[in-house]
């Protein structure tokens, strides 16, 4: 195809060429010497060693990527749960493949199913029994309200009954990526925590009195 | 296949060792009464031909007017099995005689009948509750059961 050669440019190539030369002369021009290293004034050692960030970062990333849950699997959804660590859905991306049989090494319970009355004084054992700080997951309709089971004589209406839960993950039972997506919000939760206690007011920049 | 005995023949077998023991027979299953169920299942168990020696479950049936408890039993050197039924009235303390000593493994089933139905299980060493917990008001399964 041809082009005719009466198009109008809003620059004739000259102009363009003209422009970038203009501002590689400028940038030359204040290059003339190197930046001095900010950091300069510490010596060699610390330079390599020291990087800056705040505790609350630090710690909070430190809790987020090593979630180790405690096994609290009472009913069905706990096979999605163990679809959730298998290779397909691979937990471990976010430090999680450390299932603990023992409550005291886990920071995390994930209730992966329903709850009768009769099993409800282990569980709050189990969750009296880890450390702090401690996290809680009501996985699947069960464990939000009951579920299907709400109406029994013999099913806890709900795990925030007997503990209190921090992030709720529908579905009956819920899909893994549901379940991941309800540990990424718990990740965001956990962000959240201030490690070090604000100062006392008085104490603060202007706000004295 | 486990071949399952007629209720009649077996009915007219106790019938003739033990009068008036039989209250209703049917194709595959007999209603014995209550008081000779333990003199009946003896004889199930141990009579050549018969040899009734294993306890597939106990079970019970809320029919408001009264409560059925079923017991279906087989046989592991015949290949063949019955089922037999046992009728109690009223709803306030129906009492049965426990089948533990011929069957070990009535045992736990027994207790869950205690448990859910609320039936009493005479001669049973340990009758408690075993699904719910102690102090559980009513028997769940009973059909007049409301929470
Ligand atoms: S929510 Fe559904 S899948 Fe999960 S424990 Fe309850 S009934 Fe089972």
């Amino acid at each position: 195809m041809e082009v005719s050669s009466d198009r109008e440019y809003i620059y004739t190539s000259s102009e363009l060429d003209q422009q970038e030369g203009q501002l590689i002369e400028e940038i030359k021009a204040s290059a003339r010497e190197a930046i001095p290293d900010p950091d300069a004034w510490l010596d060699e050692e610390i330079k390599r060693n020291i990087l800056l960030t705040t505790v609350d970062a630090v710690v909070g990333w430190g809790r987020r990527y090593s979630l180790w849950p405690a096994v609290c699997f009472p009913a069905c959804c706990a096979f999605e749960f163990i679809a959730a660590e298998g290779p397909r859905f691979d937990l471990a991306r976010f430090g999680m493949d450390a299932m603990r049989a023992t409550p005291r090494q886990a920071d995390l319970m994930i209730t992966a199913g329903t709850l009768t009355w009769k099993m409800a004084p282990v569980v709050r054992r189990i969750y009296n029994q880890m450390p702090e700080p401690k996290w809680v997951i009501a996985m699947g309709a069960c464990a939000i309200s009951g579920g299907i089971f709400r109406s029994s004589y013999s099913v806890v209406p709900g795990y925030n009954r007997i503990i209190p839960v921090d992030v709720y993950v529908p579905g009956c039972p819920p899909r893994p990526e549901a379940l991941i997506y309800g540990i990424q919000q718990l990740h965001k939760k956990i962000n959240k925590i201030h490690v070090i206690p604000d100062l006392p007011q008085f104490l603060q920049k202007g706000k004295q009195g | 296949m486990t071949a399952a005995l007629s209720g009649k023949e077996i009915a007219s077998q106790l019938e003739e060792k033990f009068p008036g023991s039989v209250e209703e027979s049917g194709q595959d299953s007999l209603v014995v009464k209550t008081d000779s169920l333990l003199a009946a299942a003896g004889y199930l168990k141990d009579t050549e031909g018969l040899k009734f020696d294993y306890l597939n479950y106990v079970t019970a049936v809320d029919y408001y007017s009264y409560f059925e408890v079923v017991y279906q039993l087989t046989s592991l050197e015949h290949n063949h099995t019955i089922v037999i039924k046992i009728r109690c009235y009223g709803r306030e303390n129906p009492t049965v005689p426990s089948v533990i000593g011929l069957w070990q493994g009535a045992d736990f089933q027994e207790r869950e009948i205690y448990d859910l139905m609320g039936i009493t299980f005479e001669g049973h060493p340990n009758l408690k509750r075993i699904l719910l917990w102690e102090g559980f008001p009513g028997h769940p399964l009973r059909k007049d059961f409301n929470q």
